[in-house]
């Protein structure tokens, strides 16, 4: 039987949980809701991040643009996405939303703006 | 050749240099610093010591009693803050109260008027006196000052009446010449009939770049702490302990912008540049401050800071010319009460000048200098007026201490101007207050770099090494391209 | 004199959440006012998820979660001002504001909503052993430099204090390219979420000294380096543990501090523990018509809650606005045991809205299996179990308001520990 211990951080309740695996059946304790429970077995098998950064605007006083990942990329994946980050400058108007890197590095996730700046 | 050549900018090179300038000489003031006034000048106890206690007989005596008393006219000329809030010494048992007699027989001779009160006398004048408190000796012409503001005032002045002021010049060599002497800088070097040493605490090693070891510098370390505007009023006056032979003591003093100002200790150490605080330090600062001063909110501490006093071994004044150096002049060991005492070191250092060149008043001398137009202290309607002139003194930039665009843009404008977040911050005081910059910096980092034409990345906090920024984020063009022609 | 129904002061979330909660409401002569260049106060530079999940049931950044607010404000047409600072307020609702393109102007106010938000405590405030060079920061001052403008304030970094703005600074840090060297926490608990020091530490193998703090900073120009030690029970550093650390920059997140100097000149009374204004179950000072939400009130953790306390602030602005009477003299509410403060300090339990009384709370320590106990006038009439209680994390009490049904007392809030075993 494998054993992990998990903090989760769906929420800012961030309860300390106890994964267990025992003939492929993955067991969590320790949640106090249903997202627990997901997030901790994805934790162990395949964890995954949101990302936040920001990207280049060409623009005197609104320089840096703040950009999220829409969906969690692959954990280990996290230093590869901000490069492609770094290398993007905008030209305002963007809205909130506005697609800026479309399925970043083939994970399928989107990273958009997560402001208006007219 | 230039007539004279000031080695230093704090508040004694800073006087010199401003009385210099009422001559027709060709005077230049050579600074190692890339602004004025940054070392002992810029961390102290910003009093004008009345002169009552020196020593009499002694040069602190003689200049600390000339110098107080040219204070006022001075601070009026560059229209700076001077209040004159008068001191309390604080006797807490009865060798002290002995002490307090002493020192009244020593005003006598050193003609300062003080008087002696009793315990309730000074607390009608003073509650929050220690509970100890059995008498105090009052000196009504203390008054309290703020040190880099005279004495950037008077640099100004000095710039506006002819004096070359120049920045990022340590002084490394001193050659003599025929007649006369050649400084060697880091990066020049200048050649002046006359050189005056007001090097503070590097003063002794000025000097011995030329002349004879006479004296040592120590510099001897004082912590402090700042408390916010909110508790300024704990008290009315500079409150000292009574003098023991370490010295003045740790005193209590409101400042001229109303925040509290509590230290300092009393430490020799080998480092020149030793201005660190400590943990025992700041612990020493609170301890014997409590002897004398109750309640103090240490909760609303706003900064901790020190600052190193020049202290010769020869443990007076030396104002004079090297004996084997004419020409020379030592301004040195300028310790406490090193800033009452300027105006009239000044004025000696231009008697010893004019044994050597010939002085002829400058007709054109013009004496006043404005102050910056401190937005807070103006009236609603000179506000308003100020607003519809110029529109950057409609843009708070320092929400503490109300500081506007329109006042940062000027210190940076003047002669003696600044260049750096610290010599924006002396100058006019954003960062100064509870938030210590966290809110204004960004913004004064703005304004500099415009005023300045600079890059942001160039802008400094302080010396030349102190860039706020270490990098910019995000590739530039040219990473760009490097990264694309590795196939990345 | 122009006389607005409200004036909010503050273009943050608690600013914002009131402004459309009060129009909302029907009250609709309404002014904003902001210092900054732009709505949305300290949100925009948190640019990190974690917000949301109460108010919108989805994970947000804060500029997405402040740009919901700001779309809200604009689409009703709510004036505000931005580049626009209060100088003064007035007990008579009085309020001397300044920009650059109207000038100085005195503008007053039936109702004012205090929402100025808080500031960092400083090194300065904590008295920092050491030099003064540059590269020492508060975590917020690095925050905006880094996401507003783009700049890194050091590359090799230490943090001194574990709030969430150092936690969530040393994440972004490290992934803009700094290395992040330590978090360093005098108390022996964290001073920020659980999941920050999972998410912003652990993943980025950055270590967590608690019970250690920076007893030298070095450096002359930049930080080259500091001293870390750790402290006994007292917070005193222990001698012999010195651990040396080349730094170029030290970020501080030691705690933030309602910015309340506006509501004093106005006389408003201020909690010795919150650091904010002395509030009713309204959001309401002693000031009549003067409300206050958000972290100029008590310092918040979550945005969320932020959003539903300036909304209730909202709506005591227009029940005052209708001339609604406060009947009862009040329940006074009193830190018990364990407790550092309780928000609001008074409940008129006829004013209060709905079947529950809502009440913050911190807690003084970190405890486990306890128990938090409400007694009225000393007698016990309710508790709520808690497996965790942390200072970090601001806990949230509803009773109900038929258990308080009084004219006047005193309602205490502590917290017990279980017996062990």
């Amino acid at each position: 039987m494998k054993e992990w211990d998990v903090v989760c951080i769906v929420c800012p309740k961030g309860c300390r949980m106890k994964v267990t695996e025992e003939n492929n059946d993955m067991k969590v304790s320790g949640n106090q809701c249903k997202r627990g429970l997901t997030y901790g077995v994805k934790e162990v098998t395949n964890p995954t991040r949101v990302i936040t950064s920001t990207v280049k605007v060409n623009h005197p006083i609104h320089r840096r643009m703040p950009v999220v990942t829409k969906g969690a990329v692959p954990k280990g994946m996290m230093l590869d996405v901000m490069k492609e980050i770094n290398l993007i400058e905008l030209e305002l108007p963007i809205m909130v939303g506005d697609m800026i890197i479309g399925d970043v590095l083939g994970t399928g996730i989107n990273i958009v703006a997560s402001r208006t700046i007219k | 050749m230039l007539d004279v050549i000031v080695i230093g900018t704090g508040i004694s090179g800073s006087f010199v240099a401003r009385e210099l300038a009422k001559f027709d000489l060709n005077v230049m003031v050579l600074e190692k610093n890339n602004d004025i006034s940054n070392e002992t000048t810029m961390a102290n106890s910003a009093i004008i010591h009345s002169g009552y206690d020196p020593v009499p007989g002694t040069n602190k005596a003689k200049y600390n009693v000339e110098g107080s008393r040219m204070y006022e006219q001075v601070c009026k000329e560059l229209e700076c803050e001077y209040k004159r809030v008068g001191s309390l010494t604080v006797a807490v048992d009865d060798e002290q109260v002995q002490t307090l007699y002493e020192l009244e027989k020593r005003s006598v001779i050193n003609d300062v008027p003080v008087s002696i009160l009793t315990r309730d006398e000074a607390l009608a004048m003073e509650p929050n006196l220690a509970d100890a408190t059995k008498a105090v000796l009052l000196a009504e012409s203390a008054a309290i000052i703020y040190p880099w503001e005279v004495a950037i005032a008077l640099m100004e002045n000095a710039m506006d009446n002819g004096v070359t002021l120049k920045l990022n010049q340590e002084v490394i060599g001193i050659k003599k010449l025929d007649s006369g002497y050649k400084v060697i800088t880091t990066n020049e070097s200048f050649e002046a009939k006359l050189v005056i040493n007001c090097a503070g605490v590097f003063a002794d090693k000025i000097h011995n770049m030329i002349a004879k070891k006479t004296f040592e510098i120590t510099p001897r370390r004082g912590q402090y702490f700042v408390l916010d505007t909110t508790v300024g009023n704990l008290v009315n006056h500079v409150i000292f302990p009574c003098p023991s032979t370490k010295g003045k003591g740790v005193l209590v003093t409101p400042t001229t912008h109303g925040n509290l100002l509590v230290g300092p200790t009393s430490e020799v150490i080998a480092d020149k540049n030793g201005i660190q605080t400590t943990m025992d330090g700041l612990q020493y600062v609170r301890e014997h401050a409590n002897t004398i001063v109750k309640n103090i909110p240490y909760h609303k501490v706003i900064r901790s800071f020190a600052g190193l006093r020049p202290s010769s071994d020869l443990h007076d004044f030396i104002i004079e010319e090297a004996k084997d150096a004419k020409g020379f002049i030592d301004v040195a060991g300028i310790e406490s009460p090193g800033l009452a005492s300027a105006p009239a070191i000044a004025k000696e250092v231009i008697r010893l000048v004019k044994s050597r060149i010939e002085l002829v008043n400058k007709v054109k001398f013009n004496p006043n200098r404005k102050a910056y137009t401190t937005f807070a202290h103006l009236n609603l309607e000179e506000k308003k007026e100020i607003i519809k002139k110029d529109k950057m003194y409609g843009q708070i930039i320092c929400r503490c201490e109300t500081v506007t665009e329109g006042e940062i843009v000027d210190c940076i404008r003047r002669n003696a101007g600044a260049t750096t977040i610290k010599g924006v911050k002396k100058r006019v005081r954003p960062g100064m207050g509870r938030c210590q910059g966290g809110f204004c910096e960004p913004l004064v980092v703005e304004i500099l770099a415009r005023e300045l034409g600079i890059d942001p990345m160039e802008v400094k906090y302080d010396s030349v090494g102190s860039n706020i920024f270490v990098e910019e984020t995000k590739f530039n063009q040219e990473q760009i391209k490097e990264l694309k022609a590795k196939g990345e | 004199m122009r006389e607005y129904d409200t004036i909010i002061i503050g273009g943050g979330p608690a600013g914002l959440a009131a402004a459309v909660e009060i129009y909302n409401e029907g009250v609709t002569d309404i002014l904003i006012l902001e210092r900054d260049i732009q709505l949305g106060g300290i949100l925009q530079q948190c640019i990190h998820n974690g917000f949301g999940l109460h108010e919108f049931k989805e994970e947000l950044t804060g500029p997405e979660y402040a740009q919901r607010f700001i779309d809200k404000v604009e689409e009703l047409k709510i004036p505000y001002k931005i580049n626009t600072m209060v100088l003064d307020i007035t007990k008579e609702k009085e309020i001397h504001i300044m920009n650059s393109e109207d000038g100085y102007q005195i503008l007053k106010a039936k109702t004012i909503v205090l929402a100025m938000g808080c500031r960092e405590r400083t090194a300065g405030a904590i008295s920092l052993p050491g030099t003064r060079p540059v590269g020492i920061i508060t975590a917020g001052t690095a925050q905006y430099y880094l996401n507003m403008k783009g700049y890194l304030v050091g590359k090799k970094v230490f943090i001194l204090g574990s709030g969430d703005i150092g936690l969530i600074m040393a994440r972004r840090m490290t992934l803009e390219g700094a290395t992040v060297l330590g978090v360093a926490e005098i108390l022996p608990y964290s001073g920020g979420l659980t999941r920050n020091i999972v998410q912003c530490l652990h993943d980025f193998d950055i270590p967590l000294y608690l019970s250690h703090t920076v007893a030298k900073v070095k450096g002359k120009d930049r930080v080259e380096g500091l001293t870390l030690m750790e402290v006994d029970e007292n917070r005193k550093p222990i001698k012999g543990t010195e651990q040396e650390f080349e730094v170029d920059a030290l970020l501080l997140s030691v705690g933030l501090i309602p910015d309340n100097e506006l509501s004093e000149s106005a006389d408003i009374d201020i909690h010795r523990r919150t650091n904010g204004p002395i509030v009713n179950e309204k959001m309401e000072t002693n000031v009549e018509g003067i409300f206050a939400c958000g972290n100029v009130l008590h310092v918040h953790d979550l945005v969320d809650f932020v959003s539903a306390e300036s909304r209730r602030a909202g709506r005591g602005v227009v029940r005052y606005l209708n001339g609604e009477k406060t009947l009862s003299k009040g329940v006074e509410t009193v830190n018990g045991q364990g407790v550092s403060y309780v928000v609001p300090q008074k409940l008129h339990v006829d004013q209060i809205e709905g079947k529950f009384a809502e009440v913050f709370l911190r807690t003084t320590d970190v405890y486990h299996d306890a128990k938090i106990v409400i007694k009225l006038d000393g007698k016990e009439i309710k508790t709520f179990k808690r497996p965790h209680l942390a200072p970090a994390e601001m806990e949230h009490l509803k009773i109900n308001k038929e258990l308080i049904d009084i004219d006047y007392g005193q309602l205490s809030v502590e917290v017990v520990e279980k017996e062990a075993n």
